[in-house]
């Protein structure tokens, strides 16, 4: 993106606001950036998805997994006791091993955040909370504001907002923009610091790998501080090769803007072996400065268990079992 | 085959750059997985392993530790004799055969390669020096596809656009190059076999192993003796190979030299010749690609394989409004790749094939500097023994530079730039060679406008050294004539 590295970097959007003057401009740009070859992106996915991860690697690899992860559960019948045992399962996800990291945060939904909040006091494990009219975004802009208000002023750390796909692949780009603004707007809190958000695409429902790339530079252009792939609610979630095209979208707005943003990939993420997998796209396309929590997260709930049963295994050298691990 | 004994093949030493969080651990495939290395080799003549009637023996070294691996009989030409006699004997009821019953061999041939896949791959990447990664997931299942694609046309011949009970040429005497060895003795034994000719086969002297291994499968699957017969040695025995009068048939894969003289050799015999020769490839990105996709393609146009491919896409003919922005994305995915232990499964570009080769690659690449080129290489940390070249590329380069020029058949890229599309065409064309092109554009309609002009085989669009059974192969001018792959390979081996 050599053009626009011209703009100044700093500040929300990282310069690039200007292109936002217009329905016209933003659609321009984000027309006018690189087309995806999906044969390409694809293979490039799977050949990352080769390489052999084994000991040390492996170890170190599954301590920054868990320690990426977003703990999540979003269910209808999410209870308050539900949202605490997970919340204890973050703080100390093997009771066996003391040595385990802490997950990076708990999400729930914004009627949890208080009780979230309250479990993990002091522990360091964020409380994340979905917001505006998750999963499908399908309310008025008002609506959206308050779920996120109400998450924000209930003690979340972050915000994780869906975009309304309807109006982006209806090509309403700026409507999509300033929903994104004013749901940061709304992060804000009273004492000036901000919940961090995290715009999820639903890429799933985007489809093309095109509409991917816009999405990205149309999100980190309106302020998101993380991207993310998906609610985890549609038939599919997050793959490897839209989380490779996402990685490199923020790899190329850093470039372009000297503005870091981190990435999730959520839902469908189940094994230590996908993880491994993302991990490895995360080392060979963004490196060192995007291998941590701070920018990189696993939005899951079934993984954590099947990292620590590889944990165990690396550990003692025998396969424990699912009775090996905690059930919240 | 002569004596077994087991060879122990070590890791080579020193591995590999790469800083940072995340560091790969070691990931090597076992050596031992390439099954028994005997200490030294005969020829497969008439279905059986026999002593070469000369006392000559060659080495093949492992070059990634230098290490010998075995040795191998150098072919005299009484060994010819007696192989391409045996092929001649074996034609007669191989070619009388239903095609329904030759399809049952190759099929046969196809599947045990897939079961013993494993085996194979780890053999060849350590006679041969490429990454097991590629061996693994690019040689041997395109070897078995092969195998597959010419069983099915085995028994629908008729139906091959050659008219009616299209007949097989006779003895067919097959050279190939060591850059892919099983991978092109599948090409030139799978077609031939399917059309009901009989074969002796020369493997390139720095990579006979597989070859060998392969006559173990002939044997496995119960194929006729004779018709498939493995002779192996130098440029000499291929050259009494080629020049022997009962042969119906001469297919070379190899350098432009070695081809022409071949060429010259049976000029106004009855022989029929195919010849897949050198590249100097031009892959072509235009200010609209897929910068991304396009880098990858660059990245397997010319370092997979080490660059030992003669349709590798050498020469990167870049649009100049999008040069600085795609040499730096390059250079970055450069620095990514994982140079060493061929047998490592994270490994992306292996050894050298032989210190030969990597004189050449040497001597060329400096010549680059010479002539005005500006070398760049990622930082790597190259193992202490074998042949090692680092993934280079040459900015500045012009068509009047040698490295513009001459085909390196190694991990050397050279940049070149280019205004317009008929700039890109002119320039893409202005070489002896015409194997391979690539594209990299999202416009289609640019796409078929550039391959109705490229004079090139092989034309991809947004990809680049994709290989198919189904798809065929070949060259303009110097790259050499015949097709190899799909219908079209039939011909090479028909009476038509």
């Amino acid at each position: 993106m050599s053009t626009l590295a011209a703009n100044a970097p700093g500040a929300a959007g990282g310069g690039l606001s200007d292109v936002a003057a217009s329905e016209a401009t933003l659609r321009r740009f984000l027309h006018g950036l690189p087309g995806v070859d999906q044969v390409g992106l694809e293979s490039r996915a799977a050949t990352l998805g080769t390489r052999s991860i084994k000991t040390t690697a492996k170890a170190f690899a599954i301590d920054l997994a868990i320690s990426m992860i977003d703990l999540t559960t979003l269910e209808g019948a999410d209870t308050v006791g539900k949202v605490r045992s997970l919340c204890a399962k973050g703080l100390n996800p093997d009771p066996s091993d003391r040595s385990t990291p802490q997950v990076a945060a708990v999400c729930v939904y914004p009627d949890m955040v208080a009780t979230a909040k309250e479990a993990l006091r002091g522990s360091g494990v964020q409380v994340a909370s979905v917001a505006t009219a998750f999963p499908s975004g399908r309310a008025g802009l008002p609506v959206k504001l308050a779920d996120t208000a109400e998450a924000v002023a209930a003690g979340a750390d972050e915000i994780d907002m869906v975009i309304d796909r309807g109006a982006f692949l209806s090509g309403r780009y700026l409507e999509v923009f300033e929903t994104i603004r004013a749901v940061k707007a709304a992060c804000e809190r009273p004492d000036g610091t901000s919940a961090h958000l995290k715009v999820i695409f639903e890429t799933g429902e985007l489809q093309t790998y095109d509409n991917v790339r816009r999405a990205s530079w149309l999100a980190m252009i309106a302020g998101a501080d993380f991207i993310k792939t998906s609610t985890g609610k549609v038939a599919v979630n997050a793959t490897p090769p839209v989380t490779l095209l996402m990685l490199e979208a923020v790899r190329d707005f850093r470039a372009a803007t000297g503005v870091q943003i981190g990435v999730k990939p959520a839902g469908g993420i189940r094994t230590t072996k996908d993880a491994m997998k993302y991990l490895v796209m995360v080392n060979e396309t963004l490196g060192d400065d995007w291998l941590s929590p701070h920018w990189f997260r696993f939005g899951a709930s079934s993984l954590l268990n099947d990292l620590l049963m590889q944990r165990q295994k690396l550990s003692t050298g025998r396969y424990s079992g699912p009775d090996y691990v905690t059930v919240d | 085959m002569a004596k077994t004994k087991k060879t122990e093949t070590e890791t080579p030493t020193g591995p590999v750059r790469r800083s940072g969080l995340f560091e790969y651990a070691p990931a090597p495939e076992s050596p031992a997985a390439a099954g028994e290395i005997a200490t030294s080799y005969g020829h497969f003549i008439g279905g059986e392993f026999v002593d070469s009637s000369g006392s000559e023996a060659l080495k093949t070294v492992n070059p990634a530790t230098e290490q010998v691996l075995a040795e191998f009989a150098q072919g005299t030409g009484e060994d010819v004799d007696r192989a391409v006699r045996a092929a001649r004997k074996a034609f007669a009821d191989w070619s009388a055969l239903p095609g329904s019953e030759r399809a049952k061999y190759l099929f046969r041939i196809a599947r045990i390669v897939q079961e013993r896949s494993r085996e194979l791959a780890v053999l060849e990447s350590i006679d041969n020096g490429k990454p097991i990664r590629e061996t693994r997931d690019v040689d041997l299942p395109l070897v078995a596809a092969h195998f597959f694609y010419y069983a099915g046309w085995a028994d629908k011949l008729d139906f091959a656009g050659y008219g009616p009970n299209p007949r097989p040429l006779g003895v067919a005497a097959q050279v190939i190059p060591w850059n892919f060895p099983l991978l092109m003795l599948a090409w030139k034994v799978a077609p031939a076999l399917a059309t009901g000719n009989t074969v002796v086969l020369k493997p390139a002297e720095t990579t006979p192993l597989t070859a060998l291994r392969f006559a173990e499968i002939c044997r496995q699957a119960g194929l006729p003796k004779g018709v498939v017969n493995i002779v192996t040695g130098d440029g000499r025995t291929g050259a009494a190979l080629t020049a022997h009068p009962d042969v119906d048939k001469v297919a070379f894969t190899g350098s432009t030299p070695v081809g022409r003289a071949i060429a010259k050799q049976v000029a106004g015999t009855r022989k029929k010749l195919s010849l897949e020769l050198g590249g100097k490839a031009a892959n072509i990105v235009f200010d609209d690609a897929p910068l991304d996709q396009a880098v990858e393609g660059i990245v397997n146009g010319i370092f997979f394989n080490q660059g030992h491919v003669c349709c590798a896409g050498s020469r990167l003919l870049v649009q100049e409004s999008v040069q600085d922005e795609l040499l730096d994305a390059l250079k970055r995915r450069m620095g990514t790749l994982r140079v060493g232990d061929p047998l490592d499964k994270n490994t992306d570009v292996g050894a050298i094939n032989s210190a030969e080769q990597l004189a050449r690659i040497t001597e060329l690449a400096a010549a680059g500097e010479q002539e005005g080129a500006e070398r760049w290489a990622p930082e790597c940390e190259l193992p202490g023994a074998g042949y090692w070249f680092r993934p280079t590329l040459f900015t500045g380069v012009s068509q009047a530079h040698r490295i513009a020029r001459e085909e390196i058949f190694g991990p050397v890229l050279s940049v070149l730039t280019f205004r317009t599309p008929a700039e890109a065409v002119e320039k893409a064309n202005n070489t002896p060679y015409g194997l391979s092109a690539g594209i990299w554009t999202e416009k289609g309609s640019r796409i078929l406008w550039m391959a109705n002009r490229l004079r090139a085989g092989v034309v991809w669009a947004n990809t680049f050294n994709k290989f198919d059974p189904t798809s065929p192969f070949g060259g303009y001018k110097e790259s050499g004539y015949g097709r190899e792959g799909g219908r079209h390979g039939l011909e090479a081996y028909l009476d038509v």
